[in-house]
């Protein structure tokens, strides 16, 4: 009888140590986010708090520390964790579409019937998570080009931080850029923080949808997106610091 | 009658159970064990055990023969060893362990045993099943079998059955799949230990029986079907273990799985091993009725709703109004009625019988008029609903989701339906067959429940001997006898395998215009009417020669399609009802020659003026041990039943 | 009531197999929808073609040998096994796609049956506790605190039928692997062996070609026996606890 049998690998390469990998590496990304939005919403108090906060960031650990030293650090950190990240998102998307049986290359199907495509409670997010993931890396690219090096710099270039983000951000396409992939890092967080927290172990709810890992993932998802869009869309909309 | 039995029977010499021990009953199990011979564990490895059948019994062997470092073969029809039918068993597994200390002992169970069998099983053997039963328990919950547990952390016991002692173990309604679940988990591990051999959806088709130096038949191996490529392989080894269970879909419906099957033990009947008792059939009364022509299998709800619930039918014959607008005094709550002692509670015979007789008296209810009411109206009044919900919630439920009656507002409706067989391969107490090197164990035998058997003692019986008896009988054959390998051109060997590709493919070519199924059911009909929950020589006589005429039916008229080498559940099924015509016969003239009422056998001739089962212990008090014989006469051995230590007393429940 | 069904026909595991309509002019709503596949069957073989073939055995629910993906979900409408559903559960004129298990873990033997021989050896990789016959302590010398009994029950109750694999958007076997874990692990008489049993239950799950857990929670909906969702979290960290200890 054929069987699919593969290779026994140790159990510290397993798929489940994978999941391990791709929930710290995300969690580990959550909390940048979480900073990151903090600084962010300084924009709102007034232009000199946010570029203050923007100069400390270099400046935090002197004299220990060189200066911009643990910006490189976090930096640091972050790609390994993005790397780490995508590295195991892809060698678990190849090795479960295989898994789950669809053959025949190109539109190859797992199902025939067209009833109950969606599944059967699955959230919608589940269903955003690798394109969702593909969507966010390609903005963290743009984001980067655009307001940390200034190498795009819609209405003008600047070595002011709040300037860069004003200008931009009197762009309705850069808003919508801005709007679109916060959606989709808040749909990634509310089936990845869960995801995480289930992974390591720490959900003892009978389905996801009672689970309060669940909760706490719609939650931090909404903070996040939301808090994210509240800068941009003053600056486009109130004209804020203008 | 002579003259109907003289027809059908010859009657052979008067066998005895060889192995038996003498001397104290309670020192015998210990006696027999100390007196086997052992098997040196550096020759284990050397000798092959065949054991066919994965449920509780050929699960639990092959497990402990593994163990013990023995060469094991096992093999089964289904997907994977989980899935026998062990594993569908509600109710619980008795044993002595006197958690309750409600006065319960091994010789109590022993006593509950051998008066639940009528008085028609061995009392060895059933001293030894209750001696053993404290094992079992020690056993499974080492394993990791969550049975039911108080809040004080030590294990639950509920009574059941009608018993007066709590002595039944349970994991909630799924004790049977815990425990097989169990002995599945043992015999993985001794797959992976190398010990096991693990044959899936491999069928047995028959026996290999090769004499040896004396001369002496002994049981050489078995020949089986890959179930996927078709493929006929011969297996042989040192010894061959039948586990393969009961027989109840010779029904056709039956509570028993659908592949559920005598083929493994009917090929070996038809190599020589006599059939033991094989009219014993307990009917169950509390199933869910047929819902029509093409139902494929019936369900049992537990009997423990016979605890609340209230039986009753219509006093009118044919009254078709829905149940709730038949008022209270034109219903007749028929075994309160007849007995006012027991009640709802009469033991599981008694209760299908007065069904049976309420339905052929007109006044049956639902599709055919073939169910009675159990009403839990009174109950809900007295208990609350909530109450009710908490104790039977599951099983009403599980009636919801099948007739989809709601059982709350309305009473349920349910039949008696076949549920278990106390027949089998006649064993010794070893559970050896009479051909040497044979062994079987479970349902498949006949040997521990008598003419009837306890709730909650299949489950028992099955890891009795699974767990204990067959590990150390089967070393004391190995060890007696040095055996010369057979090898696959061994004349023997060579012809059983030519006659089962004969045999498939004599199936495949009849190629006629009734599909299996139909014969099966008809087949099914046969025996349930003739000798079903009452039998009578007329009856009988009529029965076998309607099956003679069914059985040439099957050969000249089936339609079977498709080819061998490729999954065929078509030819399977085929194969399989072939041996359930042949023993559906034998059933039939067991039926007739036991002209007495007992346990799970009712014949019509022989009740007593109210009405109840009538035994003959002058007459038949024996073992009914089946030789083949020929196509139209077999051959009774009886095996004489003694009593030692219970006197034999007639039942009553009025 | 007239129903119609696709069936994916496939002649064995080589071949290549196609949805195939069949119309059923006659049952019944108090059949079950395996009883409706043997109507099926009966007239196939009387017109002299090969039956539909498909896996069942207890019909009770409890045996796991039955399930086919009904409609896009695995055992059908209802949360039940295939053989407890009926066709009450649909309408006349119903159109009902009938297909095998999907899961490259899973190979098609034929028509509507798979291999799933993988989770035996799952099991095999440690899912037991080692104990031989005979050796075993008297039962109520060991305790249980009646809530762990009660878990490792639930977690029990998995009759392997393998609908959590079909469910799962990945094809991973988590649910039932993480069943076994947690029945075994929450025992007393299953800690000596539970850090060995998780490492070599999860590299079997892993080598049988099963996919990895993404969290998505379809198994457990999908689950005849309602096995619980959290099963699979506990695995994780006996998994990781069984790491950081070293024990891989």
């Amino acid at each position: 009888m054929s069987t699919t049998q593969l290779k026994r690998v140790p159990a510290s390469r397993s798929t489940v140590a994978k999941k391990y990998a791709m929930a710290v590496s995300g969690l580990i990304m959550v909390g940048y986010l979480v900073l990151h939005m903090y600084g962010n919403l300084k924009a709102l108090q007034s232009p000199e708090a946010f570029n203050d906060y923007a100069h400390h960031l270099r400046t935090i650990g002197e004299p220990i520390l060189p200066h911009t030293g643990l910006l490189w650090i976090v930096r640091v950190v972050l790609l390994a964790a993005v790397l780490i990240h995508a590295y195991c998102a892809i060698s678990l998307w190849r090795r479960n579409k295989k898994a789950a049986g669809f053959t025949g290359g190109l539109g190859a199907k797992r199902y025939h019937s067209k009833q109950n495509r969606t599944g059967i409670q699955r959230s919608y997010a589940s269903f955003t998570m690798r394109w969702g993931g593909v969507t966010i890396a390609l903005f963290i690219v743009f984001h980067i080009l655009n307001l940390t090096t200034n190498d795009i710099h819609p209405g003008g270039a600047s070595d002011e931080p709040y300037e860069k983000l004003h200008n931009s951000f009197q762009y309705f396409w850069v808003l919508l850029s801005y709007t679109v992939a916060m959606i989709a890092v808040g749909f990634h967080l509310w089936h990845g923080f869960w995801s995480a927290l289930q992974t390591l172990g720490q959900n003892r709810s009978s389905t996801r949808i009672e689970s309060n890992a669940n909760t706490a993932a719609i939650v931090i998802a909404a903070v996040i997106t939301i808090g994210f869009l509240v800068p941009p869309f003053s600056i486009y909309f109130f004209g804020l610091g203008g | 009658m002579a003259q109907a039995i003289d027809e059908f029977i010859t009657v052979g010499d008067e066998i005895a159970d060889s192995a038996a021990p003498s001397g104290p009953i309670e020192k015998r199990w210990d006696e027999r064990k100390f007196s086997a011979k052992l098997v040196n564990p550096a020759n284990r490895r050397k000798i092959n055990v065949i054991i066919v059948g994965t449920g509780l019994a050929g699960a639990a062997a092959a497990a402990t023969m593994g163990e013990a470092g023995y060469n094991v073969k096992t093999f089964c029809y289904q997907d994977s060893p989980r899935r026998a039918h062990s594993i569908a068993a509600q109710g619980g597994i008795n044993a002595a362990k006197n958690y309750r200390n409600d006065g319960d002992s091994v010789y109590r169970l022993f006593y509950d045993t051998v008066k639940g069998g009528d008085f028609r099983s061995r009392e060895s053997n059933s001293y030894r099943l209750a001696q053993v039963s404290v094992n079992i328990i020690d056993q499974c919950v080492a394993q990791g079998v969550p049975f039911a547990r108080e809040y004080g952390g030590l294990l639950d016991n509920r009574s059941f059955g009608g018993v007066q002692v709590s002595r039944t173990f349970y994991a909630r309604g799924q004790t049977g799949q815990q425990l097989l679940i169990g002995a599945y988990q043992a015999l993985e591990r001794q797959i992976a230990a190398g010990t096991v051999e693990m044959n899936t959806r491999h069928e047995m088709l028959d026996l290999i029986v090769v004499p040896d130096s004396d001369g002496t038949e002994r049981a050489r191996g078995i020949i089986v079907r890959d179930m996927v490529s078709g493929e006929i392989e011969t297996h042989t080894a040192d010894v061959v273990v039948l586990a393969t269970g009961g027989y109840g879909n010779v029904y056709f419906l039956s509570t028993n799985a659908m592949g559920s099957n005598v083929t493994a033990t009917w090929r070996a009947h038809r190599k020589g091993a006599y059939f033991g008792n094989p009219c014993y059939t307990q009917i169950h009364p509390t199933c869910i009725p047929v819902s029509g022509e093409y139902q494929s299998k019936l369900t049992l709800m537990s009997e423990s709703l016979r605890n609340d619930g209230r039986i009753w039918v219509p006093k009118a014959q044919g009254d078709d109004r829905h149940p709730t607008d038949i008022p209270e005094d034109e219903r007749d709550y028929y075994l309160e009625r007849i007995y006012p002692s027991f009640g709802n509670l009469v033991p599981r015979d008694i209760a299908s019988r007065a069904a049976k007789y309420q339905c052929d008296d007109g006044k049956g209810v639902g599709p055919g008029g073939l169910g009675v009411y159990l009403d839990f109206a009174d109950a809900i009044a007295r208990m609350g609903r909530k109450t009710v919900e908490a104790k039977y919630g599951n099983l009403f439920d599980m009636y919801a989701r099948i007739t989809g009656e709601d059982p709350y507002s309305q009473p349920m409706r349910i039949y008696p339906a076949v549920h278990y067989v106390m027949g089998g391969l006649w064993v010794d107490y070893d559970l050896q067959s009479n051909i040497k090197g044979l062994f079987v164990g479970g349902e498949a035998n006949f040997s521990d429940q008598g003419a009837n058997r306890l709730g909650a003692s299949a489950l028992m019986q099955g890891l009795a001997d699974g767990y204990f008896v067959l590990p150390s009988t089967l070393p004391d054959y190995l060890a007696s006898h040095h055996l010369e390998p057979v090898t696959e051109d061994h004349p023997r060997v060579v012809e059983a395998r030519k006659a089962v590709e004969e045999r498939v493919e004599k199936l495949l070519s009849i190629n006629g215009s009734r599909t299996v199924d139909s014969i099966h059911k008809e087949l099914g009909h046969i025996m349930w009417e003739y000798c079903g929950m009452e039998r009578s020589e007329e009856g009988l006589v009529k029965a076998i020669g309607l099956i003679r005429d069914l059985k040439n039916e099957f050969w000249t008229n089936v339609k079977v399609t498709g080819v061998n080498e490729e999954l065929n559940q078509t030819l399977e099924r085929a194969n399989r009802v072939a041996d359930f015509i042949e023993l559906g016969e034998l059933m039939c003239i067991d039926a007739l020659n036991r002209a007495e009422s007992c346990g799970g056998h009712f014949r019509s001739e022989s009740q007593t003026e109210d009405g109840e089962a009538l035994r003959h212990d002058d007459e038949f008090a024996y073992v009914a041990a089946w030789e083949y014989g020929d196509d139209d006469k077999k051959v009774l051995h009886k095996e004489p039943l003694t009593y030692e230590y219970i006197e034999m007393k007639a039942r009553s429940y009025k | 009531m007239k129903i119609t069904v696709n069936v994916w026909r496939q002649k064995n595991a080589d071949a290549k197999g196609a949805m195939v309509t069949y119309q059923l002019d006659d049952v019944l709503e108090d059949m079950s929808f395996l009883e409706m596949l043997d109507v099926l069957n009966e007239t196939l073989t009387l017109a002299g073609e090969d039956p539909v073939a498909f896996d069942s055995d207890c019909r009770e629910g409890i045996c796991g040998s039955c399930g086919v993906v009904i409609n896009g979900i695995p055992h059908g409408p209802e949360v039940t096994t295939t053989c407890q559903l009926h066709l009450r559960s649909f309408k006349d004129g119903d159109v009902i796609d009938i297909e095998p298990w999907r899961a490259s873990g899973f190979p098609v033997v034929k028509d509507l049956v798979v291999d799933r021989g993988a989770f035996d050896r799952i099991i095999q990789a440690g899912g037991y506790i080692s104990v031989n016959t005979g050796s075993a302590p008297e039962a109520n010398n060991l305790p249980v605190p009646k809530e762990d009994a009660d878990h490792a029950f639930e977690a029990a109750t998995c009759i392997g039928c393998g609908a959590c694999v079909a469910a799962c958007p990945n094809g991973s076997a988590m649910l039932f692997t993480a069943a076994k874990i947690t029945h075994l692990g929450l025992l007393p008489q299953g800690q000596p062996e539970r850090d060995s049993r998780v490492l070599g239950m999860v590299e079997q799950h892993d080598a049988e070609g099963f996919g990895g857990c993404t969290n998505i929670g379809e198994c457990t909906t999908a689950c005849p026996k309602g096995i619980p969702l959290d099963v699979i979290s506990r695995l994780n960290r006996d998994l990781l606890g069984a790491l950081a200890a070293g024990k891989a």
